[in-house]
């Protein structure tokens, strides 16, 4: 670029792939890497052959089933039809146009989002993208990583590109240090607390600050995973040590020479001194504590220590008619104390919650413990290999032993697109990143928690500040 | 991909902000290989009780709103997940144009994708179009895209703003797929540049 103006993050990466600038603004925008999975592409293949299109670049492609499957009993097959049909269509398309696959029975199967770092396919400094809006945890990497719909996964799949316009910038910084008992999750919550679930609309976040830089990279892909309930186009963390750290020895990363190529251009891409954002927010961490959701989006979300909030406080009619909404459909009292809330299902997963580390957090709680009784608590790994790790360290035997399940990698009750659901008017202590109406099934309800608050709320039976267990 | 042009409809109003795509479409119906046949799905919860009766309280289960072509909102429509299916559905029960205040990013790029236009006008207005909503099939708006403006039913125009290069694939009905293909040559330099400049970067095989 022969502009020397200070860039971010975000300018740089967005800058390194632009194919072509057309006369309005829109931009050919490269995509480095394409993950697929069976539910948000049959209809993208199905077009590719209805218009003779082949996949422009397998090479830059990876497809694994992940939103539908059962987490139980998978050596069995899939029973729901519709869901067999739909891993059976991607398992015959990735056939026809050569796209690399992990079947369901492999070990590198996993949702979609914990296997593209974990492989070292999501690398610093790519773009990448799927059929998916919490391909934000991506941007983890210090990559570009966004969801798209199906028409777009069709358009990447046929050109490696996509038709974009610029985002802002936007820059969430987190001073100070976290709290025991906080974490990423509870950082990530608090922000989209304070900004709103729109706060970041047609906006790519940069999160930096001490406080993200003492995350380790399980944590920093908890933040950017829920960028987009704070509406964000993307949420960026600009690579460091620890990311190259992470990076080294994964399957699919650079070795060698290459590797070290690839860290002299990584170094390059965190923004330059005086980059401008279109808009700054800070936040101190050492003000948090362990944060929970009580409404039906996001952002109603407060420290486990406060009280469901009063819709007639609210002084603007329409967003009163919603809180209200909310309290009904939560089943709530205001005013009523957040730890006097009483738990019948949790869930420990997902994109957002569902590493290694996650795992261990969650185990750490339950050792020594049981599950409270009435509650059924589920623990559902990200990936073969984080299941595989989990039983390594004996983390499945600390869990069973407490009355945890011990399932099957997927995507399970984050959205309820397999077996795994709740039914009308159970309460539950999620890791995932919804709370929207029926999210988990239809009349459940969810609280969103970190992975320590969902185990504490499994050993109680209600939501639990994890400090107080100790 | 249908031309959008001009439309004249019924609206129907949703005073709701983030309607979520959860509300537009229940995960459980995503499990289709097929872009057609949702419209019976849309905002399923809010359409039907648990034992599939209609809940005649819910707008789209009234007299003209049956037959709808275009909603009025409130803030931040469409936010949540990326499916496209939302569109879809709205398509399939015959939605043609939303109008809000502002839309999540990825369901305002869907819905382009699929015909559907997506109208951002300030909040002051769309609770005036949501008025005329109200009347229901007395009170239809009318949608030119060329012009780049609203009807009302009293005659008054309202401007609205939209990208260009949008206007002109929906006005002509295009796909995008074949514009990036006129660019192919530059697709093909960026790909020979990137193998020099990126030689680290490793493809993808299992």
């Amino acid at each position: 670029m022969a502009d020397s103006k200070p860039r971010t993050l975000f300018d740089k990466v967005w800058d390194a792939h632009v194919v072509e600038q057309l006369s309005d603004g829109t931009c050919v925008l490269y995509i480095d890497r394409h993950l697929v999975h069976e539910v948000t592409s049959p209809q993208a293949f199905e077009g590719l052959r209805l218009a003779g299109r082949k996949v422009r670049r397998p090479d830059a492609t990876i497809a694994v089933a992940d939103h539908n499957i059962p987490t139980e009993g998978r050596a069995n097959g899939i029973k729901e039809e519709d869901s067999r049909i739909q891993v059976e269509t991607l398992e015959r398309n990735v056939v026809e146009f050569g796209v690399p696959y992990f079947p369901i029975m492999s070990p590198q199967q996993g949702i979609v989002h914990i296997i593209g770092p974990e492989q070292g396919i999501s690398l610093p400094g790519m773009t990448i993208v799927c059929g998916d809006s919490h391909t934000s945890t991506h941007g983890a990497m210090g990559s570009l990583a966004f969801g798209i719909g199906t028409s777009e996964v069709e358009h990447v799949l046929a050109t490696q590109t996509l038709l974009q316009n610029r985002a802002k910038n936007m820059l969430v910084r987190v001073d100070g240090v976290l709290p025991v008992g906080c974490t990423a999750k509870d950082i990530v919550l608090a922000i989209i607390g304070i900004i709103g679930t729109a706060g970041g609309t047609g906006h790519v976040i940069e999160f930096a600050g001490p406080a993200i830089r003492a995350l380790d990279m399980a944590g920093r892909m908890t933040v950017c995973n829920m960028s987009i309930e704070a509406g964000a186009r993307a949420g960026m963390i600009a690579p460091d040590e620890t990311t190259f750290a992470y990076v080294r020895g994964k399957p699919y990363a650079p070795k060698g020479e290459a590797l070290e190529q690839a860290i002299d251009w990584w170094r390059s891409l965190p923004a330059d001194a005086g980059a401008v954002y279109d808009k700054t927010v800070v936040l101190d961490a050492a003000t948090l504590a362990p944060m929970v959701t009580w409404g039906t989006n996001p952002e109603a979300v407060v420290a486990v220590t406060a009280t469901v909030p009063d819709p007639a406080a609210e002084p603007d009619e329409a967003k009163r008619a919603q809180l209200a909404r909310m309290v009904e459909y939560m089943g709530l009292v205001p005013g009523q104390k957040m730890t006097d809330l009483t738990i019948d299902v949790v869930f420990i997963g997902s994109c957002t919650n569902g590493r290694i580390e996650d795992i261990r957090a969650a185990a750490a709680i339950a050792k020594g413990r049981h599950v409270a009784a009435g509650v059924r608590a589920m623990v559902v790994p990200g990936s073969g290999i984080v299941r595989d790790q989990a039983e390594a360290e004996g983390l499945d035997k600390i869990l069973l032993a407490a009355g945890f399940e011990w399932r099957e990698p997927g995507c399970s009750m984050c959205l309820g697109m397999n077996p795994d659901k709740l039914t009308p008017g159970q309460r539950c202590a999620s890791t995932s990143n919804r709370n929207f109406e029926g999210r988990q099934g239809p009349g459940g309800r969810t609280h969103l928690v970190s992975p320590a608050m969902a185990a504490a709320a499994a050993v109680t039976g209600r939501i639990t500040d994890v400090r107080e267990l100790g | 991909m249908d031309k959008f042009t001009t439309l004249t409809g019924v609206a129907a109003p949703l005073p709701m902000a983030n309607v979520d795509t959860d509300k537009i479409i229940p995960a459980r119906f995503l499990k289709t290989i097929k872009r057609t046949g949702l419209g019976v799905h849309l905002f399923d919860t809010l359409r039907f009780d648990a034992d599939g009766a209609e809940r005649p309280e819910f707008v789209l289960n009234q007299g003209p709103y049956r037959k709808a072509e275009i909603l009025i909102a409130h803030e931040n429509f469409g936010c949540g997940s990326s499916r496209e299916h939302a569109p879809w559905a709205l398509l399939d029960f015959g939605i043609r144009c939303v109008i809000a205040p502002d839309f999540a990013d990825i369901f305002h790029n869907n819905t382009f994708k699929n015909g559907i236009l997506p109208i951002r006008l300030p909040r002051a207005v769309c609770d005036q179009l949501m008025e005329d909503a109200r009347q229901g099939d007395n009170a239809r708006l009318t949608i030119d895209l060329a012009e780049q403006v609203v009807v009302r039913p009293n005659g008054e125009r309202i401007r609205f703003e939209i990208d260009p290069f949008r206007k002109h694939l929906l006005l002509n009905g295009l796909d995008d797929i074949s514009q990036t293909l006129q660019h192919a040559p530059s697709i093909d330099n960026y790909e020979a540049r990137q193998v020099q400049e990126k030689s680290w970067m490793p493809g993808i095989s299992v």
